[in-house]
């Protein structure tokens, strides 16, 4: 009965087993290769805005302030007579810069913190998780909204206090699968054949957390690029005038009773991506874990 | 019982106590002096002299913690910058503004969540299921002052159903009329997570043995579905509802501010812009003093709901 056993061939060990699982989990749900297709359309309109940008973003124009759709401008002018679709696209770039850096950063970092945790364990593990414990019981809008007024509101500022406060988070879901992965056979295959704790920790247990990090990583990225909108509309966000999302619906909402569509092209470009990342993520966690399928 | 309180609360004296320490530090990273920063930078050197004197900045570091953590603990949190009020006073004039906003919040997020994510769950992979899935992604993606807006432009300027500005209150009416746009904003946003917990809650609980059992000895599936599974289902979302607070605190900042409403988002705001740090420090004790005594009832409704945690 074990005979079938010697005639199986020896699979070859995966170069990039991270990237194998990462394509392999896109394709058990169509629609997180759609949230891709957003997101990346979006990076390219940002990144292409110099040349498709139809004005200046910043060029204003008082003989056509307010201007409605369809007339001349696409998406009609704001109150100084600026081309609201050259500064969406500007703005994609803010949104797309703050929230990815922060992200990353809160990956990394957040990243580093639960696994050392989980593979140390004990006093260490309990402190380290207690503290994260306190910062995610803290409203975390009001936690980067009060480090950004200290701070003062500059994309560095604003960048670390979005992640700041997403560390924890990062932390929580690459501690818990690093305390299962270390109980297997294979690490301490690695301990027999005297690798470091770093090596086996970078190279044996990253790999295998990676697709849990990455679902989380799509799903921070919409709550980075949200925050910062949100933290824009306060007031909070990079300086005028410099076109930021958040901050033209703040400033349309000023005129909303007679010019609604200034608030609402921005607001559409912020739900588009957001939506985007977030089924992105929703896919990628169903293949992960079918057992969590539709959970956030 | 009484172990696993005492455990509960000695932990929300150590997050407290954890918090206040990071609201004395927060508070003094500010770049610059935050006198000079107060006074701006044309007040001269007695007058700043003079306010760090009242604001007890010429002390000690130390001195300044001590009588910061018992001032914080005494209910003194000093004097407001612009008002010359007490930080207290200040506070609990539009705290049962934002208590109101968010326990309305909670029931409209639960009501419209809990029973949205169960017709989801047993109508698993089928039509209804699909339509609240990609509804509580969309809702999901809302920025809560994008949709505040949205609800403005519909219900105030194309409809006209609720005033635009609403602090009036006298009739129940009027109540009704200056909540419920905002209440509804947030109750949607968190009946979108709600209705995410509940259906994967739900799905787990339904491969259970005991469902298994009770259909087979023919007790009707209604009675399977609400009193069975979904009591069984509650226990993760009850945790969830407690973890949702410290969001709907946060969103409840941007609604307030669009809806125009009192409370404790347009007062730190106010704080934000007038730089008033003895507003701030206040702000951040009250709001670490919400989520804590949040999270120890969080954990009395778990063993409620949950018999068999004997709270040990």
């Amino acid at each position: 009965m074990s005979l079938s056993v010697h005639n199986a061939l020896p699979t070859a060990p995966r170069r990039w087993p991270w990237l194998h699982n990462t394509v392999k989990a896109f394709n058990a749900n169509k629609t997180s290769w759609l949230g891709l297709v957003i997101f990346l359309v979006v990076t390219l309109l940002a990144l292409l805005a110099p040349w498709i940008s139809p004005h200046d973003p910043l060029e204003q124009n008082v003989f056509a302030k307010l201007k409605a759709p369809f007339e001349n401008y696409y998406l009609g002018t704001d109150y100084y007579g600026r081309d609201i679709l050259s500064r969406l696209l500007y703005g994609a770039q803010i949104s797309l810069v703050i929230g990815i850096a922060s992200t990353v950063l809160a990956l990394v970092l957040g990243s580093i913190i639960g696994i050392l945790a989980g593979w140390y364990g004990g006093r260490f593990d309990i402190i380290v998780m207690q503290t994260m414990d306190m910062l995610l019981a803290f409203p975390s809008l009001i936690l980067g909204l009060i480090l950004v007024a200290m701070l003062g509101p500059s994309m560095t500022n604003i960048i670390l206090a979005i992640a700041l406060t997403s560390i924890p988070s990062f932390a929580r879901i690459a501690r818990a699968p690093t305390i299962s992965v270390k109980q297997r056979e294979f690490i301490d295959a690695g301990r027999a054949l005297g690798f470091s704790d770093a090596r086996l920790m970078a190279g044996h247990i990253l790999p295998n957390i990676f697709p849990e990090i990455l679902v989380m990583g799509s799903m921070w990225l919409a709550n980075a690029i949200r925050t910062e909108a949100s933290l824009a509309f306060i007031g909070l966000g990079v300086k005028p005038p410099i076109p930021t999302w958040g901050g033209m619906i703040r400033e349309g909402f000023e005129n909303i009773l007679d010019s609604y569509w200034l608030v609402l092209s921005p607001s559409i470009a912020i739900l588009v991506v957001v939506f985007g990342l977030n089924i992105l993520g929703d896919g990628l966690r169903d293949a992960i874990d079918p057992k969590l399928k539709g959970e956030r | 019982m009484g172990a696993f309180l005492v455990k509960r609360m000695l932990f929300a004296v150590v997050t407290l106590f954890a918090v206040l320490t990071l609201v004395f530090i927060v508070i003094r990273i500010v770049p610059g002096d935050p006198a000079q920063v107060i006074l701006g930078d044309q007040a001269d050197a007695t007058a700043i002299a003079a306010l760090q004197k009242r604001l007890g900045l010429d002390r000690p570091i130390w001195e300044q913690y001590v009588s910061f953590l018992s001032g914080a603990i005494r209910g003194d949190w000093g004097v407001s910058l612009v008002t010359g009020r007490p930080v207290i006073r200040e506070i609990l004039d539009v705290l049962p503004w934002t208590l109101e906003l968010t326990a309305v919040s909670m029931v409209l997020g639960t009501g419209i969540g809990v029973p949205l994510g169960v017709w989801a769950a047993i109508n698993r992979n089928r039509m209804p299921d699909y339509v609240t899935r990609i509804g509580s992604l969309i809702g999901l993606s809302f920025p809560p002052f994008v949709s505040a807006i949205l609800l403005l432009i519909i219900f105030s300027l194309a409809l006209r159903w609720f005033p635009v500005i609403s602090g009036n209150r006298a009739t129940p009416w009027a109540w009704f009329q200056s909540i419920m746009l905002p209440a509804l904003n947030l109750g949607l946003i968190m009946a979108a997570y709600i209705t995410r917990v509940t259906r994967s809650a739900m799905l787990e609980v339904m491969q259970e043995d005991y469902v298994r059992t009770a259909r087979a000895k023919g007790v009707p599936w209604s009675v399977i579905v609400w009193r069975h599974a979904l009591r069984n289902a509650l226990i993760p979302i009850v945790t969830i509802v407690g973890l949702y607070l410290g969001i709907l605190i946060g969103n409840s900042v941007l609604t307030e501010i669009v809806f125009n409403r009192p409370g404790l988002g347009k007062l730190i705001i106010g704080a934000l812009n007038q730089r008033d740090y003895m507003m701030l420090q206040g702000m951040m004790v009250i709001y670490t003093l919400i989520v804590v005594v949040v999270n120890v009832l969080t954990d009395l409704t778990y063993a409620l709901v949950d018999p068999r945690v004997k709270l040990s």
